[in-house]
């Protein structure tokens, strides 16, 4: 087995922002984002610069809370769905933060934690923000149609978030400390052969099952180990496969400890048909609902493990079925200290 | 993957189908009982609207057949766009399907909602270049099979 890493230092999770749109807003997590944004443009002129606005300002808004100022920050690590990772590097250029962007669809948040996290442990930077962020409506023109056509969606289809995501990781001993960042597993990319792009979960799911076996099976763990087993945006359809294939691969998932982030971050009221997907998906949910969660306790180990799907709508026409990708990191809330294997 | 002829392996091939029919157990399908209901009413609805306004063009503003068909389609395109615009016909179109874009109304959708989203990029690289990116195919191909049946039509001895 390979791709665990364990992070000797337990690097610290210090702080994390959620800034999320309106339907996010009215979800049944919208009480604990730090800022709903009403408007689908933030005052902006496109969607493009309203998801950078977006990611600019959960990046500030985490820096702030956290008391640095962004010449604090030693490096940015992030990205979003747009072509060129644009809203991410837009977003750089006003922080002035030393920047790696990355792309990993709607696994950005858990990449750019699993990098940074290393980037901490290993002591190269004292300070990292790691960020992600989608835009329902950037996503839209980009993947599908434009947003006033009128389509029908499928069931299995999902529906991007708009909202990013920011969390602060630091060795810095004064700031205070969320959770520690004790192992990463990188993901493989994964296909088998799912070429349907309204059936994102079906494309991912196998490659949440492959990272979660080969972690387990690099940690002697099993999914009692954890309180919370966190996927990204797998929805419906992706969280019923995902039981099914760590069911047949002898690891099989807790129902109370397992929960996908689509499924949350909206209710069946709200017409999302199999919940909800993009980057800023699991960055919210991340950011909000479950730091906060660790923070008062009631979480003492969780995986976070954020699926992407890597297709383009050019792949997608010319026949190719869909990559999926998965990245894990183990976070413990700060009271708790067990060893592995 | 960069042999064009080389297949699966018999293992990979039973697991890409085992997968296969685990994702069509777990995977949803659409409701067609409501689906054809929402499409016929919401359809119906507009043909017999299309109707009636053909019939109200002859009957009292004075048109003859082809004014009242003509009359008929601005109206229902006037409708659409108006409704595109004020961000009402995606949901109309969610909720009906085919029922929505099969009539004429579903044209008059295609060509708006285009010019409305790449308005941004500019009038020329983006609504001009961008406008018939739902429309353009279902016209190319069309026109192109039209032409094609009209030839047919033309040396058939009837």
């Amino acid at each position: 087995m390979q791709g665990t890493i364990e992070l000797r230092h337990r690097p610290r999770l210090c702080m994390g922002a959620a800034i999320a749109g309106k339907k996010e807003g009215e979800g049944p997590l919208g009480k604990g984002y730090d800022q709903i944004i009403e408007d689908d443009l933030f005052g902006e002129e496109s969607w493009e610069k309203a998801e950078c606005r977006f990611f600019y300002t959960a990046a500030d808004t985490c820096i702030r809370k956290a008391g640095l100022t962004h010449q604090q920050v030693d490096v940015m690590l992030g990205g979003d769905l747009l072509n060129q990772i644009t809203s991410a590097s837009m977003a750089a250029r006003e922080l002035k933060i030393p920047f790696l962007g990355l792309y990993g669809a709607c696994s950005t948040m858990a990449e750019s934690l699993c990098i940074g996290a290393m980037l901490v442990d290993a002591g190269h930077v004292r300070t990292a923000l790691c960020a992600a962020s989608s835009h329902f409506c950037s996503a839209e023109r980009q993947y599908r149609f434009p947003l006033e056509y009128g389509n029908q969606r499928t069931p299995t289809a999902q529906w991007t978030v708009t909202g990013s995501g920011a969390s602060l990781l630091s060795s810095d001993e004064r700031l205070p400390t969320i959770a520690r960042c004790t192992h990463v597993t990188i993901g493989r990319v994964t296909d088998l052969g799912i070429a349907d792009a309204n059936n994102m979960g079906a494309a991912m799911a196998p490659a949440a099952a492959d990272t979660l076996t080969r972690h387990f099976a690099d940690t002697c763990r099993s999914p009692a180990d954890y309180d919370l087993i966190i996927t990204g945006d797998l929805g419906r359809v992706g969280h019923d496969i995902l039981m099914e294939l760590m069911k047949e691969r002898g690891h099989p998932l807790i129902f109370e400890r397992y929960m996908d982030c689509g499924l949350q971050v909206f209710s069946p009221e709200q017409d999302v048909h199999a919940g909800g997907s993009g980057c800023g998906c699991s960055a919210i949910v991340l950011n909000s609902h479950i730091l906060a969660r660790l923070k008062a306790g009631e979480l003492q180990r969780v995986l976070f493990m954020a699926t992407g799907a890597l297709l383009s709508t050019t792949t997608c026409q010319q026949g190719e079925t869909i990559p999926g990708i998965a990245h894990a990191i183990v976070l413990e809330g700060d009271a708790s200290c067990s060893g592995t294997c | 993957m960069f042999d064009k002829n080389a297949k699966p392996s018999p293992q990979r091939q039973r697991q890409l189908d085992r997968y296969k029919q685990l994702v069509e157990r777990l995977s949803p399908n659409s409701d067609m009982g409501k689906g054809l209901f929402r499409a016929y009413w919401v359809g119906g609805a507009i043909c017999a609207f299309g109707q009636f306004l053909q019939e109200a063009g002859k009957m009292w503003l004075g048109m003859n057949n082809t004014a009242a068909s003509t009359f008929c389609s601005t109206v229902l395109v006037l409708l659409t766009a108006l409704l595109t615009g004020i961000g009402v016909w995606d949901k109309i179109g969610q909720y009906a399907g085919a029922g929505a874009f099969v009539p004429i109304t579903g044209f008059a959708n295609a060509m708006v909602s285009p010019a409305i989203e790449f308005r941004r990029e500019g009038l020329v690289l983006g609504l001009g270049a961008k406008l018939f990116t739902i429309a353009g195919p279902v016209l190319v191909w069309g026109i192109s099979t039209s032409v094609v049946v009209g030839i047919i039509y033309a040396i058939w001895p009837w």
